[in-house]
């Protein structure tokens, strides 16, 4: 854990680069917690009294925001943190299979992390990818049409060091640390890279090329060639 | 056949440098933003008035009235932010947007800003999907490199600033008083209104908060005419808007068509349901409305059209769900959605979600009596209309509809001692060959 005196030779450069972003400093607390959990890992005391300082705010207000949002982590979590969608949907066409497979397969329940430091296992709620049901997360990127047994070989190359890329992201996965950082607003150069139209985002676009239909189209056929 | 599908914001998704500003540009990105910049504001606003662009968030609130209710003339600074805090479980149609081609949503934007006299956009956007955000502090970026954002945008004098804020974790501040709330570093808990943000938004200012793909709607509409996109759609229900296919469905995804389109057609080009399998029940707009079944094929999906049916367009989010499923396990899943996301300010969402959860969990159990089945709906009723926004609201649709469509289900796990499904039925995978 590091002192405040250290998160302060540390970040104030960075955290005054976000405050000057917003006309009101306030605004800048949130990237601020996710700089600070860039480099803890998670959200200390220290890094709460170091974001109270930076904006003149009292650790207590501090706090309250920490702990309304569920992104923060009050305690260190692995490099990888792994999320499976459990909502309706996913669940339904096999999140919870996997999910259940995964505590199984790791050893850990929900929120916990392995005892190598390496991967958390947590159920999530809907990540906006439903047409890729079912969906994992890893470090926020999107790992689509998982099975339990691409599930398992996923966390299980996590742990061992492979190279895992996400479906549709960047190739070079980010450690949990490296994803905050990019949260707070810094980027890591990373955003040309990687494919990221699957084939559900493009499955009416083709339909509609193959048929000829662009927005123009209506006026002209509607009932003209039923 | 009559055309079903006008892809527009989805038009180039397919090519590889399509969330570039150079690929924008080919395909005609920014010519909108010089012909906004030669209108006057009020021109802008105007236009989009004609178009009946209505907000693509779900609340289906005229674009361009929205944008009028900012004030002119006053000393205030003025805001827009972008409500890129897509949650609501099904919808799924911004996040691709944002990451095929964030460049039309930033020109979208400068447009926005332009016509209510914003100098600083903020894009609220989750926190939860990395490369979305790189993507978007990426557009961000290259336009204001392009001379797009910034000062004097193309010799305009007209100064805009883009803020890509990224979120933490919270549904609710989709909501857009919690996410006023938010961006300004607190908990994500709604304001009461009146005063609405555009009187008194952001630090107090006048503000509007618009949906990615309205905001991303407005460069088609001033490029091709406000008459154009109200050619499209219904009566009332104007334009081309993205309907997502997600669940037991064939060919899932985002089919972008005009309003008024219906599920049948949606799923002839679909594929239909998957092989073997029959359409039991679907929501037309995301988890917080009210369930359709196959008696709804053919309900246009357009705002009327949907309500007269019992509905809710929202943000046409169509999840689909097939025999295999049980409606009990997936209505207890939403409400838990809710009960979780809750924040807490109100009584009644946030102790109502409670005793919903814990009724349902054990209905789902095979306990609890058919009495609790009207217990269930009074609490329902009773959260409705008295929650402090809408997410409370959000908890009775996919409840109330289920029981009115499906009763017999729910008593049968009673019967049952359980739930009579099979759970391994409804994966997309079977659980041998997958493990």
């Amino acid at each position: 854990m590091l002192s405040l005196d250290e998160l302060r030779s540390k970040l104030a450069a960075d955290a005054a680069e976000i405050i000057g972003r917003y006309p009101q400093s306030r605004s800048a607390l949130i990237p601020l917690l996710h700089l600070v959990q860039s480099e803890e890992g998670y959200v200390s005391g220290e890094g709460i009294a170091f974001c109270a300082e930076q904006l003149g705010l009292t650790e207590a207000t501090v706090t309250a925001v920490v702990s309304f949002y569920t992104m923060y982590k009050r305690r260190p979590v692995g490099e990888y943190h792994v999320g499976v969608c459990t909502n309706s949907l996913c669940g339904v066409m096999g999140g919870d299979a996997i999910f259940a497979d995964l505590q199984e397969h790791l050893g850990v329940g929900n929120d916990a992390t392995t005892p190598d430091g390496k991967v958390s296992l947590e159920h999530l709620e809907c990540n906006a990818a439903c047409d890729y049901a079912p969906v994992v997360m890893v470090n926020w990127e999107f790992f689509d049409n998982m099975t339990p047994r691409s599930a398992r070989d996923l966390v299980d190359g996590l742990r061992t060091g492979a190279e895992v890329a996400p479906t549709r992201g960047a190739p070079r996965l980010c450690t949990w640390r490296q994803a905050s950082r990019i949260l707070a607003g810094f980027p890591d150069g990373q955003a040309a890279e990687g494919h990221t139209a699957g084939d559900p985002s493009l499955a009416g676009l083709r339909k509609a090329k193959e048929q000829g239909w662009t927005p123009d189209t209506p006026a002209s056929t509607n009932g003209a060639h039923e | 056949m009559s055309t079903i599908l006008t892809p527009a914001l989805t038009a180039h998704w397919d090519e590889p440098d399509s969330f570039t500003l150079a690929g924008y540009r080919r395909d005609g990105g920014y010519r909108a933003l010089q012909k906004a910049l030669a209108m006057s504001p009020d021109e802008v606003i105007s236009n989009v008035k004609e178009s009946v662009l209505r907000g693509r968030g779900g609340a289906g609130f005229p674009t361009g009235v929205k944008w009028g209710f900012i004030p002119k003339g006053d000393s205030k600074p003025h805001y827009l932010v972008v409500n890129a805090d897509e949650s609501e479980p099904g919808a799924c149609k911004d996040i691709p947007t944002m990451l095929n081609n964030p460049q039309v949503l930033i020109e979208g934007t400068v447009i926005a800003s332009y016509a209510i006299q914003a100098h600083t956009a903020f894009i609220y956007v989750r926190g939860e999907v990395l490369q979305v955000i790189r993507r978007l502090q990426h557009a961000v970026a290259e336009a204001r490199e392009a001379g797009f954002v910034g000062p004097d945008i193309l010799g305009s004098g007209f100064d805009l600033d883009i803020v890509v804020h990224a979120g933490a974790g919270a549904y609710i501040c989709g909501e857009e008083t919690a996410l006023l709330d938010s961006l300004e570093g607190k908990r994500g808990q709604p304001r009461l209104k009146p005063p609405f943000p555009a009187t008194a938004g952001v630090y107090g200012s006048p503000t509007n908060v618009n949906n990615v793909e309205s905001i991303a709607s407005v460069p088609w509409i001033i490029e091709n005419g406000a008459s154009d996109f109200a050619s499209l759609g219904t009566e009332k229900s104007k334009g081309f808007g993205i309907f997502s296919l997600s669940g037991h469905v064939t060919t899932p995804g985002q089919y972008e068509a005009p309003l008024g389109t219906t599920l049948r057609e949606l799923l002839g080009l679909a594929g239909g349901i998957r092989a073997g399998h029959r359409l039991k029940f679907w929501t037309p707009g995301g988890s917080s409305t009210p369930l359709f079944t196959d008696e709804h094929l053919d309900v246009p999906l357009d705002y009327e059209s949907v309500a007269a049916a019992g509905s809710m367009l929202g943000t046409r989010s169509i999840q689909l769900f097939d025999e295999t499923v049980c409606v009990v396990r997936v209505v207890l899943r939403w409400a838990e959605f809710y009960q979780h996301e809750s924040c807490g300010k109100c009584t009644p969402c946030r102790e109502g979600s409670y005793w919903v959860v814990q009724l349902l969990r054990e209905l789902e159990k095979g306990g609890g009596s058919e009495e609790d089945l009207d217990k269930l709906l009074d609490i329902c009723s009773n959260i409705t209309g008295r929650a402090f926004c809408a997410l409370g609201d959000s908890i009775e649709p996919s409840v109330k509809s289920s029981i009115k469509f499906f009763r017999d289900e729910y008593l049968e796990h009673q019967r049952h001692g359980g739930c009579p499904f099979d759970p391994a039925a409804s994966t997309l995978f079977t659980l041998e060959s997958a493990r």
